[in-house]
């Protein structure tokens, strides 16, 4: 390259990059629908079909743009493309998913099916799930009660006491190794513990809560610390001139600021643990009845029912199953909504 | 809140300070506790496992079935298939996550992404079984097609094709049980990483933009340079929840104990996870020893994995914080 | 401000939530306080387990027994046949289901648990049928020694000649065969492979066990998921309780020079012509099942699942409620309410009345 080209071509810069036209992705997105038709016409299957489409349009749009936009904007149309694709290649069987239980569980659910239990005088007596959604409530109740004031203590630790020191790096580190612990491990880890204390037939629900709230812990310590975080300095300062005392800054000033999104952070925990199967299998056991204490005794829930319903394989036992999950469907939902309300409520007021 | 100014305004100083530093010690002193919980927990995890698993690696050969004489022979199938389950997983979730994050919060409007996010946190929340289910009865025989393409077309590509040996008539393959996998990691993933994606500065991005890049650049020097470590997490929490993952893993895969490059092969070695599910319920006192020692090694697994990548993370922090 | 607010809901909060709890037993769990006074009406918890096989027949016993005695409930947790009778020797359980009879060095065990004889009865039979799915094909005639080579993948097309040669009248198609199997270890397994193992050693050389010993072939989970299987793969044939398989067609297998479907009463009669383990208590009717037998009628693929008590107990409750349970279980109307629900065969007239003369002896100290 010669000086006087450079020259050149920095003259002729123009201020606006050529664009494709605003209507470019439909036109090239009706293009490959009309191609991916007449392939589904010529014979393609389907799913075939859409594949091929979805290529051209990946292909065709960043082409065409590299012609007239150059290499960036091909890019980023490519990438923009990726990652719409992306979402419709995840979204198609997440709401084929939801779609098939609330389908298949929803036409099951009337008054028997929500306040009678498996348990039977008559052999065509009608059955219902009370007994596991009890269960289910009890036993995420118990492991909340034991993982929120851990969570939230230890969180408080971390923000307000620890601030860097070696404990505090051990902990943080450790309950990031924790959010990846298996749940089935924390089920044997249950498992191991009480069949240890109580001998080797000893089936409980506080068992299952105590496998579900080491699951629990390290997602509440998480929320917490973050939205202990974002409470501004100048609140603690400001009690602290007033001479409050640091344990009651925390407890009257920190923690009301910070209580909505720490409640949102023990919903989303309570509806990360509440379809857990694999570790109430180990430690719950399942019955037909409602069992009411905790620490007595093998309980319901509705993963374990839900799985019990679906090796027996029959055609009532497989409508129980999916009445079943879209039952904990619907509670985690209440729950989450029930969260962004608490939180809207507690949120801090502002100005 | 004004009312602890007024509690302090009416006390008489010097008792206020003792009582503070009383309440201060006990409150701090509980705080430590909790923290120190956490420490325990974990440690009793690894105790309480190896306590009651200790006798799981030294059982008598006939303990472990028909397909292994030791647990060495017993356990490393397991693990095999605990990872070539978990990476296919990941390698299908991960690109589709960080694509569903983005488009929640920087690609879609409001409307769409508002929806979409809260479906999304639900999804969460659907049981295992259920993905199992939908995996085992309707997933795999739609996927038997692909099997057979899969083998046809890329079977006889040296190397390769060693990954698609002879399909599984019913297409509940090791590779079906990665994609019920990657579809139940999906949500974990993504409300994370659409998390630390929304809170990139907002200052950083306009930047971006007012220097004329374009959205996706956009994105690649603002939105992932800062989502770096949060990104890593939620990759590591869908690794976990995959080597972890019992049910859907025990009601999709055809088990068998014979080691292959094949991912489609008719029968392949389960999880160490889907495998305590499946011999759990014909269990006696010596097996159950057997199934805890592998929970151990499936704990000490995750553990390893998570400890790297935190030390990744780790070091990519201290570097850009150079 | 928002924690008084709290506090103040607190109170009358947890007193609504004590009301509730006082109130929430399930709509059809309080028959114990409306009639509770029955005059023939056992009471108190009776606690069992073991045997998954017996899952379904339980259910049917339980709610027909509950349902006579308004005060009782029962317990029946599936624990898996080894467990069951581990947890009946520590005592957790008042009787156990089991698909294998104790074992002679668990017996001592055992006895010890009881202070003195066990009680050990046949209870349950069902027969495992060797289901097939192969277009066009309805019927399909076959001995030991091919079942066995078809489980162990040395045959592998439905052309076989081995198949052909005792199917001159089917068209067999050139289809591979897909052998499906549990994945999960199981009493069927063990009791499948027992079969092949006496009827065929030269072709089946594996013990007989709860995990299924080859490695190939489909599996899946439990029945169900084994019948679901086999009936979406052509060409695929697998093994499970015959009144679990729907429509889907049943292998008749070679019992001496004939071929025998799966049946209730050939099942039965299999377990009626079966010897008796020697050298055990009178009240201990641990069969062997004769695999081999050549009996006209009978089907030798069958599971044979057992009830196991004390002959006595410490408790006189506990006695009682047994013993309640365990007549009605092995009574014509037992036996009869189990063949309706989980299709599984009544015990002959014989191995009955035997049966239930052992149980009658039931009792306290």
């Amino acid at each position: 390259m010669t000086t006087l080209e450079e020259v050149q071509t920095r003259v002729h810069v123009p201020l606006v990059q050529p664009r494709l036209p605003r209507q470019a992705p439909g036109i090239v997105g009706v293009i490959a629908i009309a191609f991916g038709g007449l392939l589904l016409v010529l014979g393609t299957g389907l799913v075939g079909s859409v594949i091929i489409g979805a290529i051209a349009f990946l292909v065709v749009l960043p082409v065409w743009s590299l012609v007239i936009e150059g290499r960036r904007g091909a890019t980023d149309r490519l990438m923009t493309g990726l990652i719409w694709t992306s979402f419709g290649i995840a979204v198609v069987p997440l709401v084929s998913l939801i779609w098939r239980v609330i389908s298949k569980g929803a036409g099951r659910i009337d008054g028997t099916f929500l306040s009678y239990s498996f348990f039977k005088t008559q052999i065509d007596q009608p059955v219902g799930v009370y007994h596991a959604i009890i269960g289910t409530l009890l036993i995420t109740l118990g492991a909340a009660i034991i993982s929120v004031p851990v969570g939230v203590m230890a969180a408080i630790y971390l923000v307000e006491y620890g601030k860097g020191n070696k404990l505090a790096k051990a902990i943080t580190f450790l309950v990031d190794v924790m959010t990846g612990i298996p749940s089935i491990v924390a089920g044997l880890f249950a498992f191991a513990l009480f069949t240890l204390i109580f001998g080797p037939a000893y089936v409980s629900g506080i068992g299952g809560s105590v496998a579900l709230s080491l699951l629990m812990i390290p997602i509440v310590v998480r929320a917490t610390e973050e939205m202990l975080m974002l409470v501004p300095d100048d609140l603690r300062e400001a009690a602290y001139a007033l001479g409050t005392p640091k344990w009651k800054t925390i407890v009257r000033i920190v923690l009301p600021t910070a209580l909505g999104g720490i409640l949102t952070g023990v919903t989303l925990a309570i509806s990360r643990v509440i379809g857990e199967t694999a570790p109430l299998l180990l430690i719950a056991g399942a019955t037909d009845r409602t069992n009411m204490n905790l620490f007595d005794g093998a309980m319901t829930t509705l993963p374990v029912l839900i799985y019990g319903q679906n090796l027996r394989g029959d055609a009532p036992a497989e409508a129980i199953a999916w009445g079943a999950a879209f039952i904990l469907i619907v509670i985690v939902m209440v729950l989450n909504l029930a969260a962004r309300i608490i939180g809207k409520i507690f949120a801090p007021k502002k100005g | 809140m004004t009312a602890p100014t007024a509690e302090v305004e009416d006390a008489s100083a010097n008792w206020a300070k003792a009582r503070a530093g009383v309440g201060d010690k006990i409150f701090a002193g509980t705080a430590l506790a909790a923290g120190c919980v956490i420490l325990a927990a974990l440690a009793g995890v690894f105790i309480f496992l190896a306590i009651k698993g200790a006798s799981g690696f030294t059982k008598p050969a006939e303990v472990y079935g028909p397909h292994a004489e030791s647990f060495l022979g017993y356990v490393v199938p397991l693990l095999i298939g605990t990872f070539t389950a978990s990476i296919i997983a990941l390698i299908i979730a991960v690109p589709l996550a960080f694509g569903i994050a983005l488009v929640i919060s920087h690609y879609a409007p409001r409307w769409v992404a508002a929806p979409v996010a809260y479906v999304i946190d639900l999804l969460a929340a659907v049981p295992s079984v259920v993905y199992g289910l939908w995996g085992a009865f309707f997933l795999a025989k739609q996927l038997v097609p692909m099997h057979v393409w899969l083998h046809e077309n890329l079977g006889p590509i040296p190397l390769v094709g060693n990954l698609f040996g002879e399909p599984n008539p019913a297409g509940r393959s090791v590779l079906t049980a990665g994609i019920v996998l990657a579809i139940m990691i999906l949500p974990i993933i993504t409300a994370i990483t659409r998390e630390v994606f929304s809170r990139t500065p907002r200052l950083h991005e306009e930047a971006a933009l007012a220097l004329g890049a374009t959205r996706w650049e956009m994105v690649r020097m603002t939105v992932f340079p800062y989502a770096r470590s949060g990104m890593v997490s939620a990759v590591m929490l869908g690794l976990g929840r995959a080597l972890g993952e019992t049910m859907a893993v025990t009601m999709v895969l055809s088990v068998g104990f014979d080691l292959s490059w094949n991912i489609i092969a008719t029968s392949s070695p389960t999880s160490i996870a889907a495998n305590i599910a499946l011999k759990y319920k014909e269990r006696s006192a010596d097996l159950l020893n057997v199934l805890v020692a592998t929970g151990l090694v499936l704990f000490l697994m995750t553990f390893l994995v998570n400890f790297i990548a935190r030390w990744i993370v780790g070091r990519s922090e201290r570097r850009m914080a150079r | 401000m928002n924690l008084k607010s709290i506090r103040n809901a607190a109170v009358p909060g947890i007193a609504a939530l004590a009301l509730l709890m006082s109130a929430c037993g399930a709509s059809n769990e309080d028959g114990g306080s409306d009639n509770g006074g029955s005059e023939s009406g056992l009471s108190g918890n009776l606690k069992g387990g073991g045997s998954t096989a017996q899952e379904k027949a339980q259910e049917a016993w339980k709610t027909a027994f509950q349902g006579k005695n308004s005060g009782l409930t029962i317990d029946y947790a599936l624990l898996g046949s080894t467990d069951g009778r581990g947890q009946f020797v520590s005592k957790a359980l008042s009787f156990a289901g089991t698909d294998s009879y104790f074992k002679d060095e668990e017996l001592e065990a055992a006895k010890e648990r009881c202070g003195g004889a066990i009680v050990e009865v046949p209870a349950y039979i069902s027969s495992i049928a060797v289901a097939f799915n192969v277009p066009d094909v309805d019927t399909l005639n076959l001995d030991a020694a091919t079942i066995a080579q078809i489980f162990d993948g040395k045959i592998t097309n439905w052309n076989d000649k081995a198949i052909a040669d005792q199917n001159p009248d089917a068209t067999l198609p050139d289809l591979k065969i897909a052998p499906v199997h549990r994945a999960d270890d199981s009493g069927t397994t063990k009791n499948f492979t027992d079969y092949l193992a006496k009827a065929a050693p030269d072709a089946w050389p594996y013990e007989p066990a709860d995990p299924f010993p080859v490695s190939g072939g489909l599996s899946a989970e439990g029945t169900s998921g084994v019948v679901k299987q086999i009936g979406d793969t052509e060409g695929a044939i697998g093994y499970a309780d015959a009144s679990q398989t729907g429509d889907l067609n049943h292998v008749n297998v070679k019992v001496g020079e004939e071929y025998v479907a799966p049946s209730p009463e050939g099942a039965a009669k299999t377990v009626a012509v079966s010897p008796v383990v020697e050298g055990r208590d009178d009240s201990d009717v641990a069969v062997d099942v004769d695999r081999t037998t050549t009996e006209a009628g009978a089907y030798p693929v069958i599971l044979l699942s057992y009830l196991v008590a004390c002959e006595t107990y410490e408790d006189q409750a506990e006695a009682d409620n047994v013993k309640g349970y365990f007549e009605f279980i092995v009574s014509d109307e037992g036996q009869a309410e189990a063949a309706d629900f989980a299709g599984s065969a009544k015990l002959a007239p014989e191995t009955a009345s035997k049966v239930q003369e052992i149980v009658a002896g039931i009792s306290a100290k």
